[in-house]
């Protein structure tokens, strides 16, 4: 990703370098992904292509899979079946922010970071996300907005070329909300990782993504694309227009949920 | 007093962060000297007992008796005891390598046994029928096997150290959030990485308790191991106190057991606020 001059023959070409910094192959593409958990089928020969630097919000009712595809992406899945490439390295942010309680903010954030300079890169991601004076916090003392905050540094520092959102900021209150999705945004346009933020909440998604996926019975069923500048109005006529839509997506879900 | 004084006045909606967190610890140093109370009354009584006749010093001694008796083995050489600062360092020989090969032995085996199925179906059904055996039932065992060296005190002692540190900490390592499990996937940590960072510190709590557990029990078996045929050590102390019916002897002995295991336990009390000093923001909010 970083644009960076080299000489004109490089000696020895990295060969695991070239294909993440390929301007065009896309962040994750998966193809036929299915999922079982004994008679129940979760993921359904599901198809999905995230951009490089693309802003993608899943929406889903409870049960429809999200959890489980994005435990797939993110590799933690042995059993999925399918075609599932990611280009480049897959970060992570749990919806319960999942700090090891053991290990103070900075520690959590460096932690498995393999690069001498570890230490002041896991600093500037907690100072880029606020939280300059918790440096040597316990997780336990953080809030949740701040322990979601040591969350996304720990999953930035590791220059993802994906990064998986689990409705990250579902258990916090409102006013927290907003302050995070201003930080989302601003963490993803100064480094533009592909996002897949995985969500409920139909406003959530409209005001971050490039682009809304819904998911019912294991495949994606709906997708729009949310071609407008940020910040959003919530008023404008054709966001108005996208929600009614993405709720009625969901809606039939929970009609069709009933059969 | 200026403390006190001015955790008296009522701050109503105005008590700093500092002044809270302060309170409770200095209640706790308090809190440590009334705990010397009780012990200072019964010697008290003892020696009044003592004093007044009610109780003969043949069979209980006076503290102040144990108390000259103590200096006495302390600053002479005698035939009959050694010193008693030598006997101490002995047992405490005894108890350490004891330890050190009992611990190491345990915390070796609740990884293998914590980590994988395999090595719990290989480690821990031993594990469990040791753990049945009544200890002290091995001693003549063990002097068979051993002799009656220093070899059998030491296994004795690592035996009885071994069981309940190996039997917290392996619950303590299934005990592991798996989420965490799951994070330093996510985080590509190595097998190592996630032994030390994850499992291991997540085991924590557990192994201290059986810390604390583990040390106790090899006290006890360092006691009943020396008055087996030792020829110096504490234990050997009261074995020759009983022979010579000197009563106070076995009473500065026992004491010293005792107060070498209040060291220990202290010990393991410093290493839990260290080691789980993350825990205290939730204690403390």
């Amino acid at each position: 990703m970083a644009s960076r001059l080299v000489g004109f023959v490089a000696p020895h070409p990295a060969p695991d370098a070239v294909a993440p910094e390929q301007p065009n192959a896309p962040a994750a593409r998966l193809r036929r992904v299915s999922r079982s958990f004994g008679q129940r089928r979760v993921l359904d020969r599901l198809e999905l292509e995230i951009g490089a630097g693309e802003f993608v919000a899943m929406l889903g009712r409870s049960g429809s899979g999200k959890s489980t595809l994005l435990r797939a992406i993110a590799g933690l899945d042995d059993e999925v079946e399918g075609e599932l490439e990611v280009s480049g390295t897959v970060a992570v942010a749990f919806q319960d922010a999942r700090l090891v309680p053991w290990k103070r903010a900075l520690e959590n954030v460096r932690l498995g970071l393999r690069r001498p300079d570890a230490a002041a890169v896991a600093r500037a991601a907690l100072e880029e996300v606020g939280l300059s004076d918790h440096l040597d916090a316990w997780p336990l003392t953080l809030s949740g907005g701040e322990a979601q905050r040591v969350s996304l540094a720990r999953a930035l520092v590791r220059e993802p070329a994906l990064m998986l959102l689990d409705e990250p900021f579902g258990a916090l209150d409102a006013l927290t909300r907003i302050a995070m999705h201003d930080l989302v945004l601003g963490l993803w346009q100064r480094h533009r990782p592909a996002v897949l933020f995985v969500t409920h909440d139909v406003d959530e998604a409209l005001s971050l993504a490039d682009r809304a996926v819904v998911l019912s019975a294991g495949r994606i069923r709906h997708q729009a694309r949310i071609d407008l500048h940020r910040p959003r109005e919530r008023e404008n006529p054709e966001l108005v227009e996208l929600r009614l839509r993405l709720l009625q997506e969901l809606d039939i879900d929970t009609k069709g949920a009933t059969t | 007093m200026s403390l006190s004084n001015t955790r008296t006045i009522p701050l109503p909606g105005r008590i700093s962060r500092t002044e809270s967190s302060a309170s409770p610890r200095a209640e706790r140093r308090g809190g440590r000297w009334y705990r010397l109370l009780s012990p200072l009354v019964v010697l008290l009584v003892w020696q009044l007992a003592s004093t007044a006749g009610v109780i003969s010093a043949q069979k209980l001694p006076p503290p102040t008796q144990v108390w000259h008796t103590a200096v006495q083995l302390i600053t002479t050489n005698s035939a009959a005891y050694g010193t008693l600062q030598h006997a101490m360092l002995i047992s405490l020989e005894r108890i350490a390598i004891g330890f050190a090969l009992g611990a190491t032995a345990a915390l070796g085996l609740a990884i293998v046994a914590g980590l994988s199925r395999f090595g719990e179906n290989a480690v821990d059904p031993l594990m469990q029928m040791i753990r049945t055996l009544p200890l002290f039932g091995l001693i003549p065992v063990f002097i068979v096997w051993f002799g009656i060296g220093e070899l059998p005190k030491v296994l004795l002692i690592a035996l009885a150290a071994a069981i309940p540190l190996y039997l917290n900490t392996f619950s303590g390592i299934r005990g592991v959030d798996g989420r965490l499990g799951e994070l330093g996937r996510t985080l590509g940590l190595s097998r190592g990485e996630m032994l030390r960072h994850i499992i291991l510190p997540g085991a924590l709590p557990e192994t201290l308790v059986g810390l604390r557990q583990s040390l106790g029990l090899a006290w006890l078996s360092l006691v009943v191991a020396e008055q087996l045929n030792a020829n110096a050590g504490l234990g050997y102390i009261i074995n020759q106190a009983t022979q010579f019916l000197q009563n106070d002897v076995i009473f500065v002995a026992l004491l010293v057991y005792t107060l070498l295991g209040l060291l220990t336990d202290w010990l393991v009390r410093v290493l839990e606020r260290r080691a789980l000093a993350w825990r205290r923001g939730l204690l403390a909010s």
